[in-house]
């Protein structure tokens, strides 16, 4: 492949830009260091105009794309991939990160191209030729695409986040694309107030597993969290006896994280647990149980009563 | 109303799975294999809407070698009523599978497709969202709760930060996720009554698509290994190794 076209698919929430995001766009830098080309970024929403505004000023872009109705406020699959499909056809390379959103839409939108595409990639190997975890992070797989166009969710945390320049320098372009959904309408959105860094963007990440043993004790996490700047995360056994709510769990089928620092306390270390966090710089387990498997690929590890030691390291940090 | 359920075979997911040394893949031969967790889930949700009285007839389709039709048995013990196994040898993509499911869908003119949100092997998340695609059926992915209400499915939806509820017109396409529901075990007469539900096997090249990959594996390793780690013996070492050694705190 010669000279890229790549659309980079920008996650917001019509007010600001997803982090994620400029993970993606670095996974495009490279793609168009790769090969050469040019890099289009794509806000697909409702009053998002400041989106676009912050996303203009991400030096070697060059142009946003604003396709900006109130029909499309609710980021629902069924419309913004028509928005992808009806663009599709100027690039070689669609990139947006694996988040709720990019799992929902890119496939779908790559169905509609007839294409294949490629899930949570972590590295770029060529315009063609990309790497991206299976069986739960266990195995790595090369996969060489024959696809004209290369349908792609990155892992946001396997690319560094490229930062905005100071002036805006790319150019604003809007579109007028009209996709009413027809089968599909959003009733209702429950976030969950974050007082503390969000999950898959903190530098220090603590984790509770069923062997913290209740919702309250969760609060000994929270202020150690707080002391640390860090976010609260928890394994699914956390998460199944409600101790804390499931999108703070992290593993193969909830967040994929990868801080500085890692603290999992009273979590057993099961692969798919693991999958969410083998990739953090630093890991310490907090365990009670000697042969728990999180110690295998802990840096530090602790064996102890988690009742004693987090009262102390609250006390101590 | 028709319930349509999509199915995998995938290793067990307490397996611990074996890259082969030639990098051609994973380990497949005597490995433990079962129905996709988030498929069994998928299951049990139209085993329950079955019981409720809202769905009449649960059919699950799974697509592969003759070896899944021992999951498709393990889905009709569970509740399913029927079985449609689509003999596939060669590999194919997502893609292809989405295809496939679409052309069983429209033999079968379902209400609904359940199926799970990713497999454990590929760990893709796709078909669901390919087949809703391919239909121009709504989509929910990554369903906690689905209520039928007449022509409409309710689906909340784990995304990150939160849920939301979309509203589906049917018919509609819904993957499951992990806290959907619990799914219950096959009992020993389920399990023998299992063996006379019936199950169709399908030939794919019947159903019009063609079955390709545009993706080449060229390789499959295992990844770089984390270096042993040390065990500190109290509180106050930790901070210390956390401090002056790893450098992560201040």
């Amino acid at each position: 492949m010669s000279h890229l076209n790549i659309l980079v698919l920008a996650q917001h929430n019509n007010q600001n830009v997803h982090a994620d995001t400029y993970s993606a766009l670095t996974a495009a830098l490279q793609l168009r260091q790769l090969a050469g080309g040019h890099i289009d970024m794509l806000v697909i929403g409702s009053q998002c105009q400041q989106v676009g505004q912050s996303l203009s000023h991400c030096a070697d872009v060059d142009r946003v794309l604003m396709v900006d109705r109130p029909i499309y406020q609710d980021g629902l699959a069924e419309n913004h991939a028509m928005v992808l499909q009806a663009l599709a056809k100027n690039y070689t390379h669609v990139v947006t990160p694996a988040t709720s959103y990019g799992k929902d839409v890119m496939p779908r939108f790559a169905a509609l191209l007839d294409v294949d595409m490629l899930s949570d990639i972590v590295t770029i190997e060529s315009a063609d030729t990309v790497i991206r975890p299976i069986y739960a992070g266990n195995a790595l797989a090369r996969v060489k695409t024959q696809d004209s166009l290369v349908v792609m969710t990155i892992r946001a945390t396997a690319f560094d986040k490229a930062s905005p320049a100071d002036e805006a320098r790319a150019e604003v372009v809007a579109l007028d694309l009209d996709y009413r959904p027809q089968l599909t309408q959003l009733i209702k959105r429950e976030q969950v107030d974050l007082e503390r860094p969000d999950l898959t963007q903190a530098q220090v990440v603590i984790s509770g597993g069923r062997g913290v043993g209740s919702k309250e004790n969760f609060a000994m996490l929270e202020t150690l969290a707080d002391k640390l700047g860090a976010a609260i995360g928890a394994s699914r056994a956390a998460v199944d006896a409600g101790f804390v709510s499931n999108d703070l769990q992290v593993g193969q089928t909830g967040k994929i994280v990868a801080p500085q620092l890692y603290i999992a306390v009273g979590i057993s270390g099961a692969i798919q647990h693991v999958a969410g966090m083998k990739d953090s710089k630093v890991i310490v387990a907090i365990n009670s149980d000697p042969d728990a498997p999180i110690f295998e690929i802990a840096d530090y590890g602790l064996v102890g009563d988690l009742f004693e030691i987090l009262p102390e390291l609250i006390d101590k940090v | 109303m028709k319930v349509l359920v999509a199915i995998k075979r995938v290793i067990d997911p307490y397996t611990k799975i074996r890259v082969k040394p030639d990098g051609s893949g994973v380990e497949q031969d005597n490995v433990k294999m079962a129905i996709n967790p988030f498929c069994e889930i998928a299951v049990e949700e139209a085993v329950r809407l079955k019981e409720s009285g809202v769905c009449k007839e649960v059919v699950v389709v799974s697509i592969g070698g003759v070896s899944c039709q021992e999951q498709l048995r393990n889905a009709l013990a569970l509740g399913a009523d029927r079985a449609i196994h689509v003999d596939v040898v060669q590999t194919y993509s997502p893609l292809t599978t989405a295809k496939l499911l679409n052309a069983i869908v429209r033999q079968e003119r379902p209400d609904l497709v359940l199926m799970g949100k990713q497999s454990i092997d590929n760990d893709n998340n796709q078909v669901a969202q390919m087949l809703a695609g391919l239909a121009s059926w709504s989509q929910a992915t990554c369903a906690s709760k689905l209520e039928i209400e007449g022509d409409k499915a309710l689906v909340t939806r784990e995304v990150d930060g939160g849920l939301e509820t979309l509203q589906l017109n049917l018919p509609a396409v819904v993957s499951t996720d992990l806290r959907l529901n619990e799914p219950r075990y096959a009992s020993l007469p389920n399990i023998m009554k299992a063996k006379r539900k019936p199950l169709e096997v399908v030939a794919a090249d019947s159903l019009g698509v063609e079955l390709t990959s545009h993706h080449q594996v060229l390789e499959v390793v295992v990844p770089a290994s984390r270096s042993a780690g040390v065990r500190v013996n109290n509180v106050a070492e930790l901070i210390d190794k956390l401090k002056n050694q790893a450098k992560v705190i201040e």
